[in-house]
């Protein structure tokens, strides 16, 4: 690395102002800058930056049938995304992006508000809440396995105490995609308490207390003076479980395999079925379908820039 | 429990204090009641999973399988924790699990540190611009990318190794954002003491530098870790030896294996989430400090 015994005695960007003498020290700390900057530049560069680009050559390319890129196809594979199958992957997709961020946010929403009463013991209750984010997708995935196994799992069992028959909670095309949304929105509630009693601890004291004194309490100081409140870190809640949604995958393999009969074929999971399960190597399609989510995490970014960006502006 | 109050300066500070001997409406109590059963109600469902994990952990298989399933468990095994690590290699994946979230953890921190630095103190022509440029890479879901990164490193040979498993995740913007802000709030008189004293950039970036903004290393550090940790697409198609898959590919083997039994997942899942539950429970401050990151600013 370049060397750093260098005693600097102007701070950066003083200006014309600097001694002639220091203009060679300035170009060697401006070197050093990019000396600092090199080893993420380099990662980037190489494992996203690069990738991003070589997804899109293979994108525009067939490939034979171990994944080699062959002739130029232009945007067939994108026309290929054209079809009902394709269609039904989209509604996936949204029906799991809908089904999980709305529940969510509103569960995590609901639970911090009740812990802003006078409660005893607000504390232990947040960390029960919180819990969950422990969870990774995996570890989250295989306890929910369990309680969805029709034979001896703990769901069926309470059904059997109120004298319903057992259902196939995996494998009925009806309840699988809801039973994937059930374990996806326990796993996410801890982070959505956590980031949004983060938001209600930034909000001043007085505001509230002024708020109590006015005579606000209960549901209506919760509505009309802690949501409105809350609403950035709200927003940024959506925008964040929006993402991770589109993203989300590791549930998906491990309860259903995008089972059955394609009902929770999201997305990412397309993406990995067309590339990595066994045998199928088609990395041309694959990749086509991963600039369509490229572009879709894209647009939720933009979103999220543009508006906190407004909202820093406007403060 | 009755102190906890205390501990939250936020919504009962001092002003609270007289008006808390007030006594209260019993249109309040009524109030007061319904939270703390509508609390009840949610806690159970949300803690739910880890009790049956935790105390599935020690159940017999037998007791397991019974139905409809017991939830107190009526005796006390170590059974399913010693199968377990026979199912899976536990040790091993343990092992290859930290190694990943380690070395991550250590790489972002390294590099993030020196791109904040350049970014706050040295010179940089465009500094914006490049700086934007940084944060843009945070736009790119690393969906998007895997397959050219699998194509790359599998065609280097580096399947299966742990250089294959972390390389791609060695840089992130996401800690060079949060440390350049908070390197921003650091006072400039003291760093040009330290250069006056002929101190370089990188001794002053080790001693003092870095000491001064733990809170910040510390949440970048727990949310790389987290995050590497509970990694789950890329070991999956990075890695297909048993010894080099990690701690949640070896869980999601515990599911589909022909010996599956409700006794091994349990412990597993259990056994894979107690770092991460401690990092929760004591480490609070720190991850809601990289949580939000974004939200505040």
């Amino acid at each position: 690395m370049t060397s750093s015994v260098d005693a600097g005695r102007s701070a950066p960007g003083e200006g014309p102002q600097r001694a002639a003498g220091n203009r060679r020290k300035w170009t060697g700390e401006h070197t050093l800058a990019w000396a600092f900057l090199a080893p993420s530049v380099l990662v980037f560069a190489v494992f996203l930056i690069y990738p991003l680009l070589y997804t899109v050559y293979l994108s525009m390319h067939g490939n034979d049938i171990v994944g080699n890129p062959s002739t130029f196809v232009g945007l067939d594979q994108f026309a290929e995304m054209m079809t009902p199958e394709f269609a039904k992957i989209f509604a996936n997709t949204l029906l799991f992006t809908v089904g999980t961020v709305a529940p969510g946010v509103a569960g995590a929403l609901l639970i911090v508000l009740l812990l802003e009463a006078r409660i005893r013991g607000r504390r232990v209750f947040r960390t029960g809440f919180a819990l969950p984010f422990a969870f990774s997708v995996a570890s989250a995935s295989v306890v929910f396995s369990v309680f969805y196994n029709p034979a001896s799992g703990v769901l069926n069992g309470i059904l059997y105490r109120f004298d319903l028959p057992p259902v196939e909670w995996l494998t009925s095309q009806d309840l699988a995609m809801w039973s994937i949304i059930l374990t996806t929105v326990w796993m996410n509630l801890g982070y959505g308490v956590l980031v949004l009693s983060a938001g209600l601890g930034a909000i001043q004291p007085d505001i509230i207390e002024a708020a109590r004194i006015d005579g606000a309490t209960g549901h209506r100081l919760s509505w009309h003076i802690l949501v409105p409140l809350l609403g950035p870190q709200l927003f940024f809640l959506i925008v964040l479980s929006t993402i991770n949604a589109l993203q989300g995958f590791g549930q998906i393999h491990i309860l259903t395999k995008g089972g059955p009969a394609d009902e929770t074929t999201t997305l990412v999971y397309s993406i990995y079925q067309e590339a990595f399960a066994t045998g199928s190597a088609n990395f041309g399609g694959a990749s086509a379908q991963a600039l369509v989510l490229f572009l879709i995490v894209l647009v939720c970014t933009a979103v999220q820039f543009g508006v906190i960006e407004r909202k820093v502006h406007y403060s | 429990m009755s102190t906890v109050e205390t501990g939250e300066p936020k919504a009962t500070g001092g002003a609270a204090r007289p008006r808390r001997r007030r006594r209260r409406t019993p249109a309040e109590t009524a109030g007061l009641v319904c939270v703390y059963a509508l609390l009840a109600v949610l806690i159970v469902p949300v803690l739910f999973p880890l009790y049956y994990a935790a105390v599935g952990t020690f159940m017999s298989v037998r007791e397991l399988a019974t139905f409809p399933p017991k939830l107190i468990p009526g005796g006390f095994t170590f059974d399913n924790l010693v199968n377990v690590n026979g199912a899976i290699n536990l040790d091993r994946l343990y092992l290859n699990s930290v190694i990943m979230a380690g070395v991550i953890t250590v790489s972002q921190l390294a590099t993030s540190v020196l791109a904040a630095y350049a970014f706050v103190f040295l010179p940089l022509r465009r500094r914006g611009v490049v700086f934007a440029l940084f944060l843009s890479t945070l736009m790119i879901p690393h969906e998007a990318t895997f397959i050219p990164n699998y194509l790359m490193i599998s065609g280097w040979g580096l399947d299966n190794t742990y250089p294959g498993l972390v390389m791609p995740f060695l840089a992130a913007a996401f800690g060079t954002f949060l440390l350049r802000q908070s390197f921003k709030q650091f006072p400039r008189e003291l760093r040009d003491a330290a250069m006056m004293d002929g101190m370089g950039h990188l001794r002053f970036i080790t001693r003092i530098l870095v000491p001064l903004s733990k809170p910040t290393l510390m949440a970048v550090s727990l949310y790389v870790f987290l995050t590497t940790w509970n990694m789950y697409f890329w070991p999956l198609i990075i890695t297909d030896h048993p010894d080099m898959r990690t701690l949640q590919i070896g869980l999601n083997s515990l599911k589909s294996a022909e010996f599956a039994n409700p006794g091994l997942i349990l412990a597993g899942a259990f056994v894979s989430v107690i770092p991460t539950l401690l990092l929760v429970i004591f480490g609070q401050r720190f991850i809601v400090r990289g949580l939000t990151a974004g939200a505040v600013k």
